[in-house]
């Protein structure tokens, strides 16, 4: 319990002096997550969109798929950009295994399926709301989706954030493709895992804390958000 | 079948705008059929639409007014029967010279200002001056910056109107778009649809109320059971109705 209160203590004190090695595994998270959501987001959006607002044979179908990738577990999703970003494997030649780069693949696979099956949703219940008045207006197909992201985008935001506290703080896929290597991939769930075994309570705690903060602050911001949206009544 | 419309082709309204493109009116509608689920919603309608004035359909619940007018307007494939607008086809071109206001107002969640120029960026018009005349006209003004979710509901059907007319329809479709709303409100809107009809746009209006039709209508299609029993000019309709069912129903009784 000692050792507990002493790791408690040494972890706020490396939070207090922005200790240069807490800081940096903090920013590569930050940025890697971050640019993970960005294109999730421009992958998913369209295409949660357009599955949102089409009616074709086999929507159905491709809705429950989408629905169950939402799922996909972070080791498989990770073993799959690994292989494929291994020497011997089709994306080899690119070097990228080992790097940033291959995170954020390994992420953006891995939260594209939640922010399209969510924006999906959001979509094709304002485009119910909205669809009889753009026939009555001939409203075209681009404009109509343009018209309903823009519409929707304090629940797409949320949606966004939705995945970007998914990607943060995942640990399996980054640790597979990224390495966990000090300096280049390690980011706060590797690191808190690779200290945690070493018994560097400290630093894993303060990493956790940090982690748990960026959750809050993720949850405030969505919070802020929906307030705004409803006050304003754009929700 | 009567033709009611025919008074107002002759004239010219104060008003009208010179349209480069041709006409969309006069509507011929020919044996028009719609069946839902094995039940005929529209059974065997002939009409004719003349070019202006205000047209009232009415018809107790369940007459088919707002299927009629959906099928008008192209919302609505017909199971059988003809439509043509101005001698042509219900096309695009042709739709995207109609506008629709629906009993419930469907309002952009944006602001006032934006639910205006969005219609009037979908017709290629980026005119913030007329947007603000558009306002100024539905008495929306002060309420530009506003998101259009915080007007009343008086306010909020006006908004519709003055963004159905943003796009300088021909023919403007009311479907009970005052259903619901205190005298003041439906004054407001009445004003705006007679000021409409003034600068020539072809006004068809479903209601229930049948003090709104007197004030309004040039001529009366009434409809039953999917069928239009009568069509008169509204001074006609109103005094001297011609079937038992208008009868009935502007008497306040059932109509079987």
């Amino acid at each position: 319990m000692q050792d507990f209160g002493q790791a408690f203590s040494l972890a706020f004190q490396l939070l207090w002096t922005a200790d240069a090695d807490l800081m940096e595994i903090i920013g590569l998270s930050l940025r890697v997550s971050l640019t993970a959501m960005a294109v999730s987001c421009a992958i998913a959006l369209p295409v949660g969109a357009a599955l949102g607002m089409s009616r074709f044979r086999g929507r159905g179908a491709a809705i429950i798929l989408l629905n169950a990738l939402m799922g996909l577990p972070p080791v498989v999703v990770g073993l799959c950009v690994y292989l494929m970003l291994s020497r011997a494997g089709p994306m080899g030649e690119l070097g990228l295994l080992y790097t940033p780069t291959a995170m954020i693949i390994a992420q953006s696979i891995l939260i594209t399926p939640i922010i399209a099956a969510l924006s999906r949703q959001v979509i094709e219940d304002l485009h119910s709301e909205y669809a009889e008045q753009f026939r009555s207006m001939c409203v075209p197909v681009h404009t109509a989706v343009g018209a309903l992201l823009w519409d929707a985008r304090y629940s797409l935001l949320t949606v966004a954030l939705a995945g970007f506290g998914r990607a943060v703080a995942e640990v399996g896929a980054v640790i597979i493709v990224g390495g966990n290597i000090a300096h280049l991939t390690r980011v706060m769930t590797t690191a808190i895992a690779l200290e945690t075994s070493k018994g560097d309570l400290a630093l894993a705690l303060a990493l956790g804390m940090v982690l748990l903060l960026i959750a809050l602050a993720v949850n405030a911001v969505v919070m802020a958000l929906r307030m705004t949206a409803t006050r304003y009544a754009y929700a | 079948m009567l033709d009611a419309t025919a008074r107002y082709e002759g004239g010219d309204v104060a008003g009208t705008q010179a349209r480069e493109e041709p006409a969309v009116l006069p509507c011929e509608v020919r044996g028009l059929c719609f069946e839902a689920g094995g039940d005929l919603i529209i059974d065997n309608v002939d009409l004719t639409l003349g070019s202006t004035g205000i047209t009232v359909v009415m018809g107790p619940n369940g007459a088919g007014k707002s299927i009629l007018v959906r099928l008008l307007h192209g919302m609505l494939e017909p199971s059988a029967g003809d439509i043509s607008w101005g001698g042509r086809g219900l096309c695009e071109e042709t739709r995207r010279r109609q506008a629709m206001v629906f009993q419930t107002p469907v309002l952009l969640r944006r602001s006032v200002e934006a639910n205006i120029a969005f219609a009037l960026r979908l017709h290629g018009e980026n005119g913030q001056v007329r947007c603000v005349r558009i306002l100024d006209e539905a008495g929306l003004a002060e309420k530009a910056g506003q998101p259009a979710r915080l007007l009343s509901g008086g306010e909020r059907q006006r908004l519709a109107i003055a963004r159905a007319l943003a796009a300088d329809p021909e023919v403007l479709f009311l479907d009970e778009a005052t259903a619901s709303l205190d005298p003041a409100s439906v004054q407001a809107i009445e004003e705006v649809v007679q000021s409409a009809r003034d600068r020539s746009v072809k006004i068809i209006f479903i209601t229930h109320d049948i003090g709104q039709a007197r004030r309004l209508a040039d001529d009366v299609v009434f409809m039953h059971r999917g069928r239009i029993v009568e069509r008169a000019p509204a001074g006609k309709f109103f005094d001297n109705p011609s079937s038992r069912e208008a009868s009935d129903y502007l008497a306040g009784r059932i109509v079987l």
